[in-house]
């Protein structure tokens, strides 16, 4: 084992002396660290902004720390636990009413929120005038829907009639933070005063009204743990409590996707970086091999010349850490404020100290670990190089103990970050794999190439084509390593790539151009035709029409959903068992929708004809059911028998209706049901017109537009979808650093055999496509090969982390391997351009 | 082995493995030299001198026998410790120079004592560049100097450490003629004056002619000795020639 002492003066002396000619080329796998540096820090640090952001947006919707909510006022037991907990309070009552403007003489069905206290906590209920969402809490005011004032033509300061009394609106209501926005739309909302809710008699026993405290804490306590400490009273009382995080995790996969995303790209960046290291050390070593053999001849220990080489590279790594942590923060800080004005809302930025430790960390290790392979080397450095220049002994054979001591080291760390980014071990496990299997797939390729160049050699090609094809197979060839560090570039930016288009995708569907943006709910069977005609009158497309059953589970395999609920032992959460279920029939599944077990019609094995239903694969598990189990339904007081005949997995994210439950066709059309229908319509305006003929036509039929849930996810969409493309924007700037240090790999590795070839006679162009032919060659190749890994690894990816529909891009791998093939040969041009374009005595010297 | 003895070569065999076949490139080598004394190794290329000057300077390991350099059986001792040994009884010029082409003239001379820890190393280094004619030239890096001036460079370095032994591998043979014989002077004047042993590898006979003794090597075997009588002293015939 090698003897290393890194505090041996002559050592630092000697690092710092012999790099005198060669800072140049250390640069350049200086900057490789700096970029994946950068891109570490800033994406972790714009991650955890985003996170705070994300956090601080979740406290928004909920407009509180918690809130707790009953069907009943809140008993004397409840008003006991509630003061219990502290903090600040406020309530709200809600309920649906009609409303009705006397200016206008039209009536609304709305939902009816009566407030007391300073609700929302967080967020600001926006109003116009602005003072309305404060001046309607103290007297008869009223803040409504803006859709709902729009729609009706009613103004600020107009009179609106909720039951027995009449308020005047103080204001519009723009923007309520504080609950879900989509559940928000089904109804307009008007919010009153909880002092004047009284007055409106409309609160009788028996009235279905949902009563809400809201709480807000100062003291920055475990809501969580809160909520686990009281949840037998809560359910003893029939309370429920929802708390930030749950809310948060409602937020939905999309947000959930896009700090792993950001993360991997962290990651990906960094071992761009690392393979830029490995490249560019490569070639400073193989330019070091006879200092190193002269040192050995004079008396240096193998130890010792190896720690000159070692501290080299650490204060590369150090200072390209150093650069990186500056450049990531610079970035960071910098970059929302010249977007402010596309980003939705503003980011708080803050530097994330431990985001720049963890830099200068990884930065110094990926510097160190990745530097050691080709560092390792050295210490087979003979002293008699000195006598016979043959390099021969210098290539350290691919079994090499410590060789494979510095591969495990890297599997490793590159495991234990990926374990660390992605805070899941099958995840982290499962990157390094695919990335070790992806290196040992390219350096078998280049293996293979080799072989096949040598073995089917064109003798008849012109000399050109020949030398180039040879260079590949003959001593010194740099087939190896370029084929994993073009080929792992390559495979590492597509896989980013075909990443950032996957989740793109999936943004760009839900919140793309032709969605449906306008639900019609309660369609009565007798109203569906003069709706769709009404629809077709205003020049709006009928998109979907849906009919839909309501139904409450009866048993499940033969157990009363009575029994199981009182079942100490039953795991089925109760909610499923008790909750209506609004349930539709058809014969194919939609586009949201996935068919993972059985089919929709049913199996033709099983006896009889039993009624097939198809489940939501969550449901399914709720239910602890699976295809052939037996589920009875009442509907509207008949059972109906049916036997699970598949189950599918569904996109909530999207937004249009969705079931748990499908029938097959045949069972449900002639249960009491109604309808509803989907369509999409250009604008507000258009939108409000509609909903008033809707209203004067088919009063019953509520008119739901989603403009205002998409303007909000569209708001948050384009902050993601800038984030993306910021991210990736670093690693692809490391990714043509790596290209370009793959490429002088081979610079050095041809240059006097050019010089030599042009001092026999060989003309410019002919020398130039020489090198062109082999660039091309081995960038077409690794960038194929890297291109089809990064599909298998994107398929993985989608399937395994993501959770999301993969469609491979064939066309990414052309463009990806006509770039590369571009770039290779672009950068080998400019890198030959000394050697051709100068006397090769001139170049000799020089670089000799 | 004789008090006086410097090195003692035995048996030395040394072959290497090409393709299918074994290529032997010495075959049963043996001779000694005593402390002081200057010698020769001649032969055309491919004749095994430089392979045996390797070997006799611990820069290789034979395939078979021994060498004992300063009494040290060099087969008995480890990569770090040849490299210890080198450095503290061993001088090294190169047909090629071998200047490191990061460090200045000082810087390259300064090598081998700075590893060994010496303090004064720069001053010693200093006076030998003198020595050698370069003491304008110590701030120059290999590339800024001439052929002769990088070989002087060389020599002031292969002296530094005092060494038992100076092994040179055609220190003449990338100079032209008359800056080969100024070197060869210098060489064979600092030599005298250290009373080192020198052995050098050549396939110039006028540059053997300098030399106490002369040994030729063909085909990997020994085959002639030739030691001159002590009357004509090397140094004397360089200084006319």
């Amino acid at each position: 084992m090698i003897g290393l002492n890194l505090f041996d003066s002559w050592v630092w002396k000697m690092a710092w002396r012999d790099s005198r000619f060669s800072r140049k080329r250390l640069f350049l796998s200086m900057a490789c660290i700096t970029f994946g540096v950068a891109a570490l820090v800033a994406i972790t640090s714009f991650s955890e902004n985003l996170q705070q952001t994300i956090d601080q947006q979740s406290k928004i919707l909920l407009g509180a720390d918690l809130v707790i909510r009953s069907r009943r006022p809140f008993r004397n037991e409840s008003e006991v636990l509630l003061t219990s907990i502290g903090g600040e309070r406020a309530r709200q009552a809600s309920f649906a009413s009609m409303v009705y403007f006397p200016k206008s003489g039209s009536t609304r069905l709305a939902r009816i929120r009566a407030l007391e206290g300073d609700f929302p906590f967080y967020g600001d209920l926006e109003t116009d005038p602005e003072e309305g969402a404060e001046s309607f809490r103290s007297g008869s005011g009223a803040i409504v829907d803006e859709s709902l004032m729009l729609q009706f033509d009613v103004h600020v300061g107009d009179p609106i009639k909720i039951g027995a009394h009449t308020f005047r609106i103080t204001g519009k209501i723009k923007k309520i933070p504080g609950e879900s926005v989509a559940i928000g739309l089904l109804q307009p909302r008007v919010y009153i005063p909880m002092g004047s809710l009284g007055a409106t008699k409309l609160v009788r026993k028996g009235s279905i009204v949902t009563y809400r405290a809201f709480f807000k804490f100062d003291d920055g306590r475990d809501v969580e743990a809160l909520i686990q400490s009281i949840k037998p009273q809560l359910r003893e009382y029939g309370l429920r409590a929802t708390t930030v995080q749950q809310r948060k995790r409602r937020l939905g996969r999309i947000m959930e996707n896009l700090p792993r995303f950001l993360n991997l790209v962290g990651f990906l960046a960094l071992l761009l970086g690392g393979v830029g290291v490995a490249s560019a050390i490569h070639v400073y070593v193989r330019q070091k091999i006879t200092t190193v053999a002269v040192l050995r001849c004079v008396g240096a220990k193998a130890g010792r010349i190896f720690a000159v080489y070692l501290v080299q590279s650490m204060v590369m790594g150090l200072l390209g850490s150093i650069l990186g942590v500056l450049a990531g923060v610079g970035v960071q800080r910098w970059l929302p404020r010249v977007l402010a004005d596309f980003l939705p809302m503003e980011i708080v930025v803050t530097v994330s100290w431990s985001a720049v430790l963890m830099g200068l960390a990884v930065g110094l290790a990926v510097a160190l670990l990745f530097a050691l392979l080709p560092l390792i080397s050295l210490k087979r450095v003979s002293p008699l190089l000195t006598l016979r220049s043959s390099f021969e002994n210098s290539l350290p054979s691919f079994m090499d103990p410590p060789r494979i001591i510095v591969l495990l080291l890297i599997a490793i760390g590159i495991g234990a970050f990926a374990v660390f980014q992605t805070q899941n071990w099958n995840q982290g496990l499962g990157f390094t794999a695919g990335l070790v299997l992806a290196a040992g797939l390219l350096i078998g390729l280049a293996r293979v190439l080799i072989l096949v160049a040598r073995k089917f050699f064109p003798q008849s090609w012109p000399y050109v084509w020949r030398q180039g094809l040879a260079n590949l197979y003959r001593p010194n060839n740099q087939t190896s390593v370029l084929m994993l560090s073009l080929g792992l570039g390559t495979f590492l930016i597509m896989t980013l790539h075909f990443s950032q288009r996957m989740l793109l995708d999936q943004v760009v569907w839900t919140a793309g151009g032709g969605r449906p943006n306008m639900v019609l709910f309660d369609v009565q069977p007798q109203q569906r035709k003069g709706l769709a005609d009404l629809l077709a009158s205003h020049k709006v497309p009928l998109l979907q029409e849906i009919p839909i059953v309501t139904m409450r589970l009866l048993s499940v395999n033969g157990r009363s959903t009575q029994e199981i609920r009182s079942d100490p032992k039953s795991d089925i959460p109760r909610w499923v068992l008790r909750r209506e279920y609004r349930s539709t029939y058809r014969n194919h599944l939609v586009e949201t929708e996935r068919l993972i077990a059985g089919s929709l019609n049913g199996s033709p094995n099983l006896e009889g004809s039993p009624n097939w239903v198809s489940l939501e694969k969550g449901i399914a598990e709720d239910l602890m059911v699976g295809v052939g189990d037996e589920l009875v339904f009442d509907i509207s007081g008949v059972p109906l028998r049916t036997r699970v005949g598949s189950i599918r997995q569904v996109n909530w994210q999207r937004f249009q209706p969705n079931f748990f439950i499908v029938f097959a066709e045949g069972l449900l059309e002639k249960a009491p049901q109604f309808f509803v229908q989907v369509t999409r319509i250009a604008n507000g305006e258009a939108s409000a017109g509609l909903q008033r003929a809707v209203v004067q036509n088919f009063p019953n039929v509520s008119a739901i537009d989603l403009s205002l849930v998409l303007t909000t996810v569209d708001a948050v969409l384009k902050r993601v979808y800038f984030a993306i493309r910021f991210v990736a924007l670093f690693s692809i700037i490391t990714g043509l650093l790596v290209l370009a240090s793959s490429v002088l790999t081979s610079r050095y590795q041809r240059f006097r055999e050019s010089v030599l070839l042009r001092t026999l006679g060989a003309t410019r162009a002919q020398v130039r496509n020489i090198m062109l032919i082999e660039y091309l060659f081995l960038g077409g190749v690794a960038s194929l090969a890297g291109s089809l890994l990064a599909l298998g690894a994107s398929w993985g990816l989608a399937h395994f982390v993501f959770e999301v529909v993969y469609v491979p891009r064939g066309e990414g791998v052309l463009i990806a391997v006509v770039a590369v093939i571009g770039l290779t040969l672009l950068i080998g041009m400019l890198n030959s351009r000394r050697i051709c374009d100068r006397p090769p005595l001139e170049v000799l010297r020089y670089e000799n | 082995m004789k008090e006086s003895t410097i090195l003692d070569v035995q048996s030395l065999s040394k072959s290497y493995k090409s393709g299918d076949g074994t290529l032997v490139v010495l075959k049963s080598i043996a001779f000694t030299l005593t402390k002081g004394s200057t010698c020769a190794l001649v032969g055309p290329s491919g004749s095994g001198k430089t392979t045996l000057l390797g070997l006799c300077a611990g820069l290789d390991r034979p395939s078979s026998g021994s060498v004992v350099l300063n009494g040290i059986e060099l087969g008995s001792l480890s990569e770090d410790q040849l490299s210890e040994f080198r450095n503290k009884h061993t001088g090294f010029i190169f047909q090629t120079f071998q200047l490191i082409s990061t460090l200045t003239a000082l810087e390259n001379v300064m090598v081998p004592a700075e590893l060994r820890g010496e303090p004064d190393a720069r001053s010693h280094a200093m006076e030998l560049l003198e020595c050698v004619g370069l003491g304008d030239r110590t701030h120059h890096y290999p590339v800024q100097l001439s052929g002769g001036e990088q070989q002087r460079v060389a020599i002031a370095r292969s002296f530094i450490n005092r060494p038992r032994v100076l092994f040179a591998d055609e220190p003449t043979g990338n100079l032209d003629a008359e800056t080969g014989k100024k070197i060869v002077t210098l060489l064979f004047e600092l030599n005298a004056l250290a009373g080192t042993t020198l052995i050098l590898a050549t396939h110039d006979t006028a540059l053997s002619q300098h030399t106490a003794r002369v040994i030729q090597i063909k085909g990997g075997q020994i085959v002639s000795d030739i030691t001159k009588e002590p009357s004509q002293p090397a140094l004397e015939e360089a200084s006319s020639g």
